[in-house]
């Protein structure tokens, strides 16, 4: 019975199934928005899962004298880290007690996995272009992961030291969301740029900038490996501010977390929308620089505890 | 170690047949191969085995967004052969739309440069801000393109006066939007981090290249047809020339969108000094010799050449077009940049490549552009025409 439960949990709710459906309705969210900024109608809302399944019907072509196995790992890893990453954000969330030590740093790797799996494909496909988008999303990687984990250890410490998913959202059951303190506003800025660029939205769509580079990594990809690509894009677009809301701005225990969530969305897609892309080496300057130091000034008040 | 990264033959954007192969050293441009080619479709040759009213209509689909400058500068051309002048209706009609003609152009590029740097909403909002102009083109000529205007002789259509107020009214939106525009170009941090200080084309390069158009406005070198050799009704409106020093890609952008100001203010001019009277002057026949016509079109003058013999047909058509001179200047301006910013200074000349287009000799499938092969054949044909005309 229990591995049923198990199973269920992981591949219907609240994980893969439940996910790539949530998200696939966000992207067609983001779609909508972006379209009335830029005075368009915007498709209907079933248009991201026609896409998806038209991708699912479409040939799958591995490019001559690349790794088979790499080139279709790459879509793999991130569609399994984002389904884990899934239950453990819902099952921590309902109920806080069910958690381990050392879980918030399993939630880092799982959401490291997703840019990862860009690499190995984006490499496995020997397109120059592509290797021009690898090296662009390693880069990017280091640049906004420095200020991401600087965030995370001054939201370990706001939580008493505790390395516990579940402490982190306890301790702010008991006192308030870290959100509404200096050192929180200032974590959530530097996370949602981190989201904003592991997104891979604009201003920092650098690895796959589809005017310069041909999307990147992506260019060989076609058919079901496509898809999943899109659907690793579209399950970090609900996942990712689920984590943001969990760790600054209290759980989702009540009904409020609906409306903190698509606040985020139309943050992220305003962002998106009224940005140039940047250059790889201003990205780094930005998130080493400018966001970096953000960070450790964030770092230094949690200490404070401000 | 360098590593070919390709944008062509089919360019994933601007979706025209060229080939640029970017030789770079990881993200550095070091070096630029420009092949065209692809798509010669031989127009100078056409345009010799038809009449010469028949001709201003083939060389108006020379290019989809200069839609007026080829025949403009063809008529012109035409005109000169035959020693005749338009009346000076015809003249303010053919300023006017040649002058809205630019402000279509330029709005398009500003848009197309917003995509390039990933911005799409700049190029929806200006794109925006182009169709109205489009709906004016309908109303006055019926088409949103290829306007057939030109004529030998003066102009095919009128502009009807119940037509004035609304292309007043247009420029009144347009002008607003245009200073919106200029200003969000020019104080947005993120634009100016991406187009500051990019793709700089030195004045010394753009004389030796002989750029043209605002690719040379933007470098400082101040070359304008409109001003040097002023034609039609351009001597009689007041407007300035604008010229900034800098020669990289903000500065382009800054002449297009200021040029776009100045165009309002002629069209306005015109409209208001219009004249009445007829607007063509009938030309029965071109007598033998030969005549030039230079227009300055959105990307820079455009130079046609006719010869006549004293029959219906041009026995000799050349055209040059603008991005012919813009486009090899390329090679300097985007070496030593980043891939990123290549895209965007490739495409900053405002390249027309069905303009470019010219005839490639290949030889066992290799490409054989060299410039002894072209002079031989230059010559080659140069005696061919002189062994004919003798007799």
């Amino acid at each position: 019975m229990s591995v049923v439960r198990i199973l269920f949990s992981y591949i219907i709710f609240p994980g893969f199934i439940f996910t790539a459906l949530v998200g696939l309705l966000l992207t067609w969210i983001d779609r909508k928005v972006t379209a009335r900024i830029h005075w368009r109608v915007g498709p209907p809302w079933y248009q991201p899962y026609a896409d998806f399944l038209k991708l699912l019907l479409k040939e799958t072509i591995i490019p001559e004298g690349s790794s088979k196995v790499l080139f279709l790992l790459g879509p793999i890893i991130g569609l399994v880290a984002m389904s884990i990453l899934a239950v453990m954000l819902f099952s921590m969330n309902l109920n806080p007690g069910n958690t381990f030590v050392g879980d918030l740093i399993v939630m880092i790797y799982l959401l490291a996995l997703p840019p990862l799996g860009i690499m190995i494909g984006g490499s496995a496909s020997k397109n120059p272009l592509a290797s021009v988008g690898v090296s662009r999303e390693m880069t990017q990687y280091f640049a906004y992961e420095l200020p991401f984990l600087i965030t995370i250890a001054g939201i370990i410490l706001k939580a008493g030291g505790s390395i516990r998913f579940g402490d982190i959202i306890l301790a702010q059951k008991a006192s308030g969301p870290f959100l509404y303190s200096i050192s929180g506003v200032i974590g959530a800025i530097v996370i949602l740029l981190s989201a904003q660029a592991k997104l891979g939205f604009v201003p920092f769509d650098i690895p796959e900038a589809e005017q310069e580079i041909m999307a990147g990594p992506y260019i060989e990809y076609s058919g079901v490996a496509l898809a999943m690509y899109k659907l690793v894009r579209a399950m970090m677009l609900f996942l990712l501010p689920l984590f943001l809301i969990s760790v600054l701005w209290g759980g989702l225990g009540d009904w409020w977390a609906i409306l903190k969530f698509l606040l985020i969305i139309v943050l992220i897609v305003l962002i998106k929308n009224t940005n140039p892309r940047i250059r790889i080496d201003q990205s780094l300057r930005f998130f080493w620089l400018g966001i970096g130091i953000l960070s450790v000034v964030g770092l230094v008040l949690a200490v404070y505890g401000l | 170690m360098k590593r070919i990264v390709p944008i062509g033959p089919y360019h994933p954007l601007q979706e025209e047949p060229e080939f640029f192969k970017l030789i770079v050293e990881g993200e550095k441009v070091v070096d630029l191969e420009i092949n065209i080619g692809y798509n010669h479709r031989g127009h100078e040759f056409v345009a010799q085995k038809m009449t010469w009213d028949q001709v201003t209509f083939l060389v108006e689909r020379i290019c989809g967004i200069c839609s007026d400058s080829h025949p403009y500068a063809y008529v012109l051309a035409v005109e000169d052969a035959a020693h005749v002048t338009a009346p000076p209706r015809a003249q303010y009609i053919r300023t006017i739309i040649g002058e809205l003609e630019r402000i279509h152009s330029h709005y398009l590029w500003v848009g197309l440069a917003g995509h390039f740097i990933g911005y799409n909403t700049v190029w929806m909002w200006v794109w925006r801000y182009r169709e109205p102009l489009l709906d004016i083109f309908e109303l006055i000529m019926g088409n949103r393109n290829h306007y057939a205007i030109n004529k030998v002789g003066g102009a095919r259509r009128d502009i009807l006066p119940e037509h004035y107020s609304k292309i007043e009214k247009y420029l009144d939106l347009l002008e607003e939007k245009n200073t919106m525009f200029t200003k969000a170009v020019l104080d947005d941090p993120v634009i100016r981090a991406r187009l500051e200080g990019v793709g700089i084309l030195s004045k010394e390069d753009a004389v030796a290249y002989g750029v043209l158009g605002p690719t040379a406005r933007g470098s400082g070198y101040a070359t304008d047809v409109r001003k040097d050799d002023p034609y039609d009704a351009y001597d009689k409106v007041d407007w300035n020339e604008i010229v900034f020093d800098e020669g990289d890609v903000l500065a382009k952008a800054k002449v297009r969108l200021l040029e776009c100001s100045e165009s309002i203010k002629i069209v306005r001019q015109c409209l208001r000094n219009m004249p009445d009277g007829p607007i063509e002057t009938r030309v029965d026949e071109i007598p033998p010799g030969e005549g030039i016509g230079r227009h300055e079109a959105p990307r820079g003058e455009v130079f046609h050449y006719v010869r006549s013999d004293g029959s219906n047909m041009p026995v000799r058509h050349k055209i040059r077009a603008p991005s012919f001179m813009n486009i090899p200047s390329n090679v300097v301006a985007v070496r030593g940049y980043s891939i990123a910013d290549a895209a965007l200074v490739l495409a900053a000349v405002d390249p027309c490549y069905c303009c470019t287009e010219r005839t490639v000799v290949l030889r066992n499938g290799k490409r054989e552009l060299t410039g002894k092969d072209m002079l031989r054949l230059s010559w080659r044909k140069t005696e061919r025409l002189r062994r004919r005309y003798r007799r």
